[in-house]
């Protein structure tokens, strides 16, 4: 991964502006939504072993629901918006007024709510980045996925495993006033897709 | 399932084996594929949690051979070999390769589950290694061991619960 061993400190700072904008847009349009105020923690950029990087949802093991996004464009990438299956019934009784019938599963409604709430905040989380870097991105439709943490993120993977075993990880969490509501905004670019990102915001990139 | 056992864990795009009593677990297998071969003689067991199907693709300098189904197949029989198992003695079973998320026309990399276990069972067949049991595709995770004792394979779903195979 000769591409990352250099990444300077301050090309992090960049990427932690990067999370910083797309992840405070989608944390206002949450906040707008829940009529609530939304907290957001400090981005982390990371270049992690694989491993690592279910570990920070709670391990490979850990059940999660997840709505998952490919980026398209001139940035491709990946996104993982990642709340506990609690929070999720919290988000959709708050939101939706939806009262949670089961803790463990999910009905279509529920589903289908969820689906639209994360089309929501990918959408100002990645259309505030276009906008940032003057650069095309679109979000895919969402899909969604209650089950492994492992299983789910390994998919987020697959562009940087052709590179070496570990992945630029973009995490930011937002929490909800009272705690009640926490969940991860995960952005993983294309290994290909930095030298663009910072081109499009005047970094220069000398990699050679 | 007993706690307090012998475990090898086996963390994605890595392998290892056991010897004697124990376990050998990996967690978490969405589109990657755990493919699992055993001696029964020797009760020697080897597990690898496979991530794409060929090394073809890579584009790293120092190959991780055990990410790749075409390099760690081989990898996971020459180290049982070396620990006095019998290659024609071997048998395998695998799960994983499953399709998490389905979008309207999908690419290449969305369908990488059922890539990685053809791919896998490319390998076996040229090595000659009977597939004795398999439980793969699907839209959902799946966390294995391997009991190196039995030969019995457990797979565990958030939506199917404990299989054995």
């Amino acid at each position: 991964m000769d591409l990352f061993k250099d990444f300077e400190e301050f090309k992090m700072d960049v990427l932690k502006e990067v999370g910083n904008i797309g992840a405070g847009n989608a944390a206002t349009a949450l906040s707008r939504l829940l009529d609530k105020p939304i907290d957001m923690a400090v981005p982390k950029v990371q270049m992690l072993p694989f491993e690592a990087i279910a570990e920070r949802v709670g391990g490979a093991e850990k059940i999660v629901l997840a709505v998952f996004f490919r980026v398209e464009g001139d940035t491709p990438g990946n996104l993982f918006f990642i709340l506990s299956p609690e929070a999720a019934k919290k988000l959709l009784h708050r939101l939706a007024g939806i009262e949670v019938d089961s803790e463990d599963s999910f009905s279509e409604m529920e589903w289908s709510a969820l689906s639209e709430i994360g089309n929501i905040l990918a959408g100002s989380y990645i259309s505030s980045l276009a906008d940032f870097t003057s650069l095309s991105m679109t979000p895919t439709v969402p899909a969604l996925a209650l089950d492994m943490a492992g299983a789910i993120l390994s998919y987020g993977l697959l562009q940087f495993g052709e590179m070496g075993d570990s992945a630029m990880l973009i995490d930011t969490t937002f929490i909800e006033g009272k705690h009640e509501v926490e969940g991860q905004f995960f952005l993983i670019p294309d290994p290909e897709s930095f030298a663009k990102i910072f081109s499009a915001l005047g970094v220069p990139m000398n990699y050679d | 399932m007993i706690d307090e056992q012998h475990i090898v864990k086996v963390s994605m795009a890595d392998l290892n084996v056991i010897r004697g009593q124990g376990l050998i677990r990996t967690t978490g297998l969405g589109s990657c594929v755990g493919v699992t071969l055993f001696d029964p003689m020797l009760k020697v067991a080897g597990l690898a949690h496979v991530m794409l199907p060929s090394s073809e693709i890579a584009r790293e300098g120092a190959l991780n051979i055990a990410k790749y189904a075409d390099t760690a197949v081989p990898e996971l029989v020459r180290k049982l070999l070396a620990l006095g198992a019998m290659q024609s003695r071997l048998v395998a079973k695998m799960a994983g390769g499953s399709q998490m998320f389905t979008f309207a026309g999908t690419g290449d990399s969305m369908r990488i589950g059922p890539r990685n276990v053809e791919s896998c069972k490319t390998m076996l067949l040229q090595l000659g290694i009977p597939l004795l049991a398999e439980d793969t595709g699907g839209n959902y995770g799946r966390t294995i061991e391997l009991d190196c004792e039995t030969g019995i394979l457990f797979i565990r779903s958030v939506q199917m619960g404990i299989k054995e195979l």
